[in-house]
């Protein structure tokens, strides 16, 4: 029998396909092609200067790429941009930045509210649920400034939750916060996997990526090693990927 | 004075006084955003160089018989080279750091228009006198059809104000992010620029092109030291733009020869350094919750 449904089931989250991005000091990427698995927390893992980061901007937009192609859920990205919630770097911005951590969270809203759209009463409900998701309820109307960086990255996660994306792309959610957000963060993604949803993340703890993700991209420049954690993060691939100064040891 | 500042000086002087507490609260509006943005310095570069428009535009007025003050010919003018000195700061930005960029252009644009402007003074076309009224601000000549422009032009801005202040207030917290979701960063902040111009047009000939820049960023600072809320922010920057214009017009109006610009900044100054002893973020605040 024929499979009625002409369109084959987008089972790759993101495919990237002969990425290259170069800065005026030379090649950051090289000819990268990566395939996310839908339904998945993927790492991305590599030293520093390997271009983690610098992937994922390429990847929105949010840089410009020299060569490079772009899919998500089977469509080009620019077709999906209201199913990607991008969590960037929390140093990235100016938490000095006039704002409530709920009014932070409201942002993730704008592709629903629009331009001259107001907030309606269950969109207002959908950021409070975001905050209290990440277990920030109490902290609604405080000032984003006054929040301890762990609080901060919360916020940052509820925004993205408010947007109710299918793919999350968190640029080192972990960095400089407390090991209790940590745990929260964690959890959340992983209740995000359970509702089928993916997460790509760039990591840097190297001793937690068993623990807290199912596959991984080694990177250094360019993909070294591609899978499921359990083959594809092992000790040559690590090797290749950092070179003999291993940042720590890897339980293997 | 006390006339001057309850509008009872006057028809012609209670219209000019409102119409530049109109001008004030646009200023302090779309400042608060410019601000947030962190692009205050750009408006002033783009400020100094309306002034070669505002001299071309008069000699090419005069020369064609028109009144070489008519006031929305010297805007067009003075839209046309600050446009172009903002492309100047751009490119220049793209090599250099965009601080010197700003100086080079505001200093030299300025240069040239104080050159041309005393070129049309000296050859004595048309009739140029009060012209210079828009380097510090001259309300008190101001026509009822000058207060008309200045309304109807603050209307649109406010208008359009509105209706991109959340994009904006997004672009100004997290670029990235906002890009992430679909919005122009780049349109947006030229959209910014081209409100910001539209300020400094409209104060012309309120405050004048040289001290536009500190109704832009005075009244939006203050709000910052009151509120933590974007919203809030631009609230009060525009209700303190809105004094300091109406305050600036009408106290100028009771001395010849008072810049309006020099008055109106200094009753900005002075809400300022109050709210920097008395505001929620300000020194008292910080000193009682120090100790």
């Amino acid at each position: 029998m024929v499979d009625p449904t002409p369109f084959p089931i987008p089972e790759a989250a993101m495919t990237i396909r002969d990425l290259t991005v170069a800065y005026q000091e030379g090649r950051v990427l090289e000819g990268v092609d990566a395939r996310f698995a839908a339904g998945a927390m993927t790492a991305i893992v590599g030293p520093n200067g390997a271009g983690k980061s610098t992937l994922l901007k390429a990847s929105l937009d949010l840089i410009a790429r020299r060569t490079g192609e772009v899919r998500v859920f089977g469509a080009p990205f620019a077709n999906m941009r209201q199913r990607v919630a991008y969590v960037p770097q929390r140093a990235a911005v100016d938490w000095d930045f006039p704002a409530r951590a709920i009014d932070v969270v409201q942002m993730g809203l704008y592709g629903e509210t629009g331009a001259l759209g107001r907030l309606t009463g269950g969109l207002r409900a959908r950021a409070a649920d975001a905050l209290a998701r990440v277990g920030m309820a109490d902290f609604a109307k405080r000032q984003i400034g006054a929040l301890s960086g762990g609080q901060q990255q919360r916020v940052f996660l509820a925004r993205a939750l408010a947007q109710g994306a299918d793919l999350y792309v968190l640029d080192e959610p972990f960095a400089g916060v407390d090991a209790a957000t940590e745990t929260a963060i964690v959890a959340v993604l992983h209740s995000l996997r359970a509702e089928g949803r993916s997460v790509i993340a760039v990591h840097h703890d190297l001793a937690t990526v068993p623990a807290y993700f199912d596959r991984v991209l080694m990177l250094n420049r360019r993909v070294i090693a591609e899978g499921p954690v359990g083959t594809a993060f092992t000790q040559t691939t690590l090797a290749a990927t950092y070179g003999t100064a291993l940042p720590q040891k890897v339980p293997a | 004075m006390w006339a001057s500042l309850t509008l009872q000086a006057g028809y012609n002087a209670a219209l000019v006084s409102l119409g530049a507490a109109m001008l004030g609260l646009t200023a302090g509006a779309v400042g608060a955003f410019l601000y947030l943005r962190r692009r205050a310095l750009v408006s002033d570069a783009m400020a100094h160089a309306t002034l070669p428009g505002i001299g071309l535009a008069f000699l090419a007025m005069a020369a064609t018989g028109g009144d070489g003050r008519f006031l929305p010919g010297l805007m067009l003018g003075a839209a046309l080279t600050a446009g172009l000195g903002l492309l100047c700061v751009q490119a220049i930005s793209a090599r250099l750091a965009e601080d010197a960029a700003i100086g080079i252009v505001l200093s030299t644009f300025y240069g040239a228009g104080i050159v041309i402007l005393t070129v049309v003074q000296s050859a004595g076309v048309g009739r140029p006198a009060g012209l210079e009224g828009v380097l510090l601000g001259q309300a008190s000549a101001m026509l009822a059809s000058d207060v008309t422009v200045i309304a109807l032009g603050a209307a649109v801005i406010l208008l359009a104000l509105w209706a991109l202040r959340r994009p904006f207030a997004m672009v100004a917290f997290d670029a990235g992010h906002a890009t992430g979701l679909g919005l122009r960063v780049r349109l947006l902040d030229t959209a910014l620029l081209a409100l910001t111009l539209g300020v400094v047009l409209i104060g012309l000939q309120v405050v004048g092109l040289i001290l536009i820049v500190a109704l832009l960023i005075i009244p939006a600072a203050t709000g910052r030291l009151w509120s933590n809320r974007v919203g809030i922010v631009v609230l009060i920057a525009a209700c303190v733009g809105a004094v300091a214009g109406y305050g600036g017009a009408a106290i100028s109006a009771t001395a010849p020869n008072l810049p309006t610009g020099a008055v109106t900044v200094l009753l900005a100054f002075a809400v300022f350094g109050l709210s920097v002893f008395i505001a929620p973020r300000g020194l008292l605040a910080r000193w009682h919750h120090g100790r």
